[in-house]
């Protein structure tokens, strides 16, 4: 009980930390933040359940108004923003990720790769383009197309989040609660 | 860690944190559905902002800030497709629905903040999860966020020490096993005062 907590928390200071953290350069010379990296691993490495309160607990934190947001924001205000569902997305897609990485039969790598891009891409942007079109007053397709920038860093991420989760059966088998 | 609340105290700063949120959330059902009300809300909204003093409306600007981007391509969209007025329109509620929640944000404390979650939380006990667990949650994360922030920065600092390029994702994969031990160590230290 005490054990699920604390991972629940410190996996959202975790996502917190990696959105504050500018100056990781996934692609040469582009600095992204790596928050969505954050909510993919708080799945793989979480597991189902854990991963989606470690980033609903974050969630909390935000709309409190703490500015652990990506490039420092927080508040209510920004479940009333462009990227609403995208928030309302993070702990379905920390789920989806979770999930498959617990019960996919293959190697962690393997199930950890197609857990974060179902969770991860799939379902985060299913949420994410649905709350974008509604407050901007734009049809699904056209709403689409304003967010496929952001899709060839999450597609890194997603990969970023296998070989972590890999590496971290690796070296710490224990510490991996979505495969006991 | 800092806040996003003002530190211009305001009159509105008094209100309960409650009774704020319940205005915010009828206010916000208001404006997306009832079109006619948007222009007469951002008046009203941005007079709000203006009566709190300059520094209190400067700030509420700053916090806008991140929707930048997103307004010029409306704005751009829109005079391209020559739909002006729907254009208005849309920019105006999206502003002003997110000045409005930011106002509350501004305005309201973090212990009240926190005294009105836990309020709402309390029937979460009756399904497993005591206000007493939650409150102890957040307090960890806030507790936490600036000590895992100081392992990245020395994480950093180390990759530096040691290679000319800049350091890379790969020192996720060390923050990640520092934040596993830590949540170890602190569950050992909780179960050693008594659990929860």
């Amino acid at each position: 009980m005490e054990r699920n907590l604390t991972h629940i928390a410190l996996f959202a200071a975790l996502i917190a930390v990696l959105g504050l953290v500018p100056q990781i350069t996934l692609v040469s010379g582009v600095p992204i933040t790596a928050q969505s990296l954050g909510v993919m691993l708080c799945g793989t490495v979480l597991g189902a359940r854990r991963g989606a309160l470690a980033v609903l607990l974050f969630l909390v934190l935000v709309a409190i108004g703490l500015p652990i947001l990506s490039g420092g924001r927080g508040g209510i205000g920004v479940f009333a923003g462009p990227s609403a569902g995208f928030l309302v997305g993070f702990p379905v897609a920390a789920f989806v990720a979770g999930l498959i990485t617990e019960r996919m039969p293959a190697p962690v790598g393997v199930a950890s790769l197609i857990g974060a891009a179902l969770g991860g891409i799939v379902v985060l942007y299913a949420f994410g383009i649905s709350g974008m079109a509604l407050v901007i007053g734009k049809t699904l397709p056209e709403a689409a197309l304003l967010v496929t920038p952001y899709l060839i860093g999450d597609a890194i991420k997603v990969g970023l989040a296998a070989a972590i989760t890999q590496g971290l059966a690796r070296v710490r088998p224990g510490s991996l609660l979505s495969r006991p | 860690m800092l806040t996003l609340t003002s530190p211009v105290e305001t009159a509105l700063h008094r209100w309960p944190a409650g009774v704020k949120l319940a205005a915010l959330s009828v206010a916000s059902v208001g404006v997306v559905a009832y079109q006619m009300l948007i222009w007469p809300a951002a008046v009203a909204v941005a007079a709000v902002y203006l009566l709190q003093g300059r520094d209190f409306a400067r700030h509420g600007l700053a916090m806008l800030r991140p929707l930048w981007m997103i307004v010029v391509i409306l704005a751009l969209w829109h005079l391209w497709t020559g739909a002006w007025a729907a254009g208005a329109l849309i920019l105006a509620r999206l502003v002003t629905l997110v000045a409005l929640a930011n106002l509350v944000t501004m305005t309201t404390r973090l212990d009240d903040m926190l005294n009105l979650l836990e309020r709402l939380a309390s029937p979460l006990a009756r399904i497993g999860l005591p206000p007493r667990t939650l409150a102890l949650a957040i307090a960890l994360v806030i507790r936490f966020t600036p000590v895992l922030l100081a392992k990245a920065n020395m994480l950093h600092l180390a990759w530096r020490a040691r290679s000319a390029r800049r350091p890379n994702a790969r020192i996720v994969l060390p923050l990640v096993l520092m934040a596993l031990d830590d949540a170890d160590h602190v569950a050992e230290a909780l179960r050693a005062r008594g659990g929860l």
